[in-house]
């Protein structure tokens, strides 16, 4: 009996011990609940934005979306395709310039800078990130919009004026500059999260290459691109998301018009600008539902660019190379 | 360790009779190395090295961990060039031409003087792909699949990979993995594989195979081989250097420095160092 009661005490304690720990049992029940608030706040959102929708989808049903219309006036007709369009222009444009824009800065900063360059110029790429949209908009105006429209504009005009898209006026206010501000705006993002990436591929791989005699370039094209190619599709969808998400610096400089047309040069209207703009002046439920509407294809697109670009991450995250 | 001793038979490593080693006046120097000293953020990694390393035979660097092996081989390619910290002094003369020299390109030399890692490190790519791309890189694309097939064959990997050469390289087994990566070396064909502990992440099997490849191919290479196995040493070596630390010096650091350099056989046998003898026979503290 002398050897087995200790040992049985001793296992007693185990179960006792195992019982209960109110440290982690409320740790999982505050995570719980700030998870599940989360969770039910998007739901709530999405459903108050669908629930204001509710007269304009009863009045216009899809047509909404191929119709190029917006009469608040006396005949009260509403359509997202202008603004569809102009969310299409814009953000594919910006996402043009500002990828391989990224990509070249990301790769600079990872293999091609000299070593005490890279903290400081990383640092103002991702500080330009937290400059408030709205101050990046009043720069638009006050100083690139003037450029833009003095020297950029008649420059594009001048020398690619056959392509429709640089026809027509030079203006401070379009589609143009919507794309350099929407530019401005995703390419820290776009060029931190490659930066990322390419800071990830390990350097074995990196020096297997270079000991094949291959140049620095060779070395990137064959091995730091390919290894990073899907976190940067990722990353782009999610610059894609925060382009087409953008109101307030949109609003400030794409001048505000309902037309589908070609000329980068002519003002036009986003999703969001259009919401931004025109929300407080909405006296009717039906452009009020108008609007909601809006910003229901808003919500559903950014939702779906979200979706993918989490997909593209996992799928990145499984791939990890294994050595066996 | 004060008092002389014997080497017993026994605890000798055994020693396959290196036949081919040529008689010194018959050998063909590669590197000249003259008193290599390479340094990290001013901190000596290895000092004063010279030796010379010949045409057509198999190099041993074996020695304690931290004494350089790595530093030196990485040396031999200018791979240390990647280190932002790195000088080297001294000279590594490549047929007579210093590595180290102005107007040197480094991708040149890298092209002349391949490496093995001593974690096999093929690219997330197929097998074939592995292969070919230095092949690519370099322009070599005449005969690609022919040039594949023969750095494969010569790897001795192409028996086993000739059915699914579209297969990733990271689906392979480890030995298998290192093989792809002698293949991906010898495919561009360089003078000089330089070999950093290939085999360390390897089971016996395959080590013995990657022994036996060196054995093959060192009709058409030089190799240099760095190796914390003794065992393998004596194996596939012609010449064998063994390198230690240097003792503290007036700072209190110590540097890893070259202590007998001579015929594997010599070195085994009948060292002339008691550093090195207490080394291979295991004695080493
Ligand atoms: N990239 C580096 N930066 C700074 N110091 C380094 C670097 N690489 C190696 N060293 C230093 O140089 C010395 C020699 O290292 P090295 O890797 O050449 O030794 P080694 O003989 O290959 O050792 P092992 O047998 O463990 O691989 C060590 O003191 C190490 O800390
Ligand atoms: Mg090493």
């Amino acid at each position: 009996m002398a050897t087995t009661s200790p040992s049985l005490a001793r296992a007693a304690e185990l179960r006792r011990r195992g019982r209960f720990h109110p440290g982690d049992a409320a740790l999982h029940g505050v995570t719980l609940v700030a998870a599940l608030g989360a969770v039910a706040l998007l739901a709530l959102i999405a459903w108050k934005v669908v629930d204001q929708a509710r007269p304009a989808m009863h009045r216009f049903g899809l047509h909404f979306l191929v119709s190029n219309t917006w009469d608040p006036g006396i005949h009260q007709v509403f359509g997202a395709a202008a603004f569809i369009f102009g969310t299409a222009v814009t953000s594919l444009g910006a996402l043009l310039i500002a990828g391989p824009l990224s990509i070249a800065i990301a790769l600079f900063l990872t293999e091609l800078a000299p070593r005490w360059l890279r903290g400081p110029i990383g640092t103002l790429v991702e500080m330009l990130a937290a400059v408030p949209s709205v101050v990046v908009g009043l720069w638009g105006i006050l100083v690139m919009g003037p450029f833009v429209a003095n020297h950029l504009e008649p420059w594009l005009k001048h020398t690619f004026g056959f392509l429709p898209l640089f026809g027509g006026d030079p203006s401070i206010f379009g589609l143009l500059p919507a794309i350099l501000v929407l530019t401005i705006m995703i390419t820290p993002i776009v060029s931190s999260v490659s930066r990322e990436l390419f800071l990830g591929v390990p350097q074995d791989l990196k020096e297997g290459a270079l000991a094949l005699g291959t140049t620095r370039w060779e070395m990137i094209r064959g091995v730091v691109l390919p290894y990073a190619r899907s976190g940067i599709a990722a990353a782009l969808i999610l610059g894609l998301g925060r382009a087409v998400g953008e109101a307030i610096a949109v609003t400030q400089v794409i001048g505000g018009n309902v037309a589908i047309h070609w000329s980068l040069f002519r003002p036009g209207d986003t999703l969001a600008s259009r919401i931004a703009s025109q929300y407080q002046g909405a006296t009717t439920k039906l452009q009020v539902g108008s609007i909601a509407y809006l910003a229901t294809i808003l919500l559903v697109f950014s939702l779906l660019a979200n979706v993918a670009a989490q997909a593209i991450v996992r799928k990145v995250a499984r791939r990890q190379p294994v050595i066996r | 360790m004060a008092t002389a001793v014997t080497i017993q038979p026994e605890r000798r490593v055994d020693l396959t009779p290196q036949a081919t080693l040529p008689p010194p006046e018959r050998r063909e120097t590669v590197f000249d190395i003259r008193g290599l000293t390479a340094r990290y953020g001013g901190v000596p990694a290895i000092s004063d090295v010279s030796m010379e390393i010949y045409e057509n035979l198999v190099t041993a660097v074996i020695g304690p961990s931290g004494c350089g092996k790595s530093t030196f081989i990485r040396c031999l390619n200018r791979m240390n060039d990647l280190v932002p910290a790195f000088r080297a002094e001294g000279e590594i003369l490549y047929h007579g031409l210093d590595l180290h020299g102005p107007g040197i390109d480094p991708v040149a030399v890298r092209r002349r003087i391949g490496m093995v890692f001593q974690k096999p490190n093929p690219f997330p790519k197929s097998i074939y792909d592995n292969v070919a791309f230095g092949l690519r890189a370099l322009g070599m694309k005449d005969g690609l699949d022919g040039r594949v097939e023969h750095a494969l064959t010569q790897a001795a990997l192409w028996d086993e990979v000739k059915g699914r050469l579209k297969m990733s390289a990271l689906e392979l087994s480890g030995g298998q993995q290192q093989r792809l990566c002698i293949a991906r070396a010898i495919a561009v064909e360089p003078d000089v594989v330089l070999l950093d502990e290939p085999a360390s992440a390897l089971d016996p099997i395959a080590t013995s195979s990657i022994e036996d490849l060196m054995h093959e191919l060192k009709r058409d290479y030089t190799f240099v081989i760095v190796t914390h196995n003794m065992q393998q040493a004596a194996r596939v070596a012609d010449m064998t250097a063994f390198f230690s630390l240097s003792p503290a010096g007036e700072d209190g650091r110590r540097s890893g420095m070259l202590v007998e350099y001579d015929a594997t056989q010599k070195i085994f046998t009948t060292p002339a160092d008691r550093r090195t003898e207490d080394y291979v026979t295991g004695r080493f503290g």
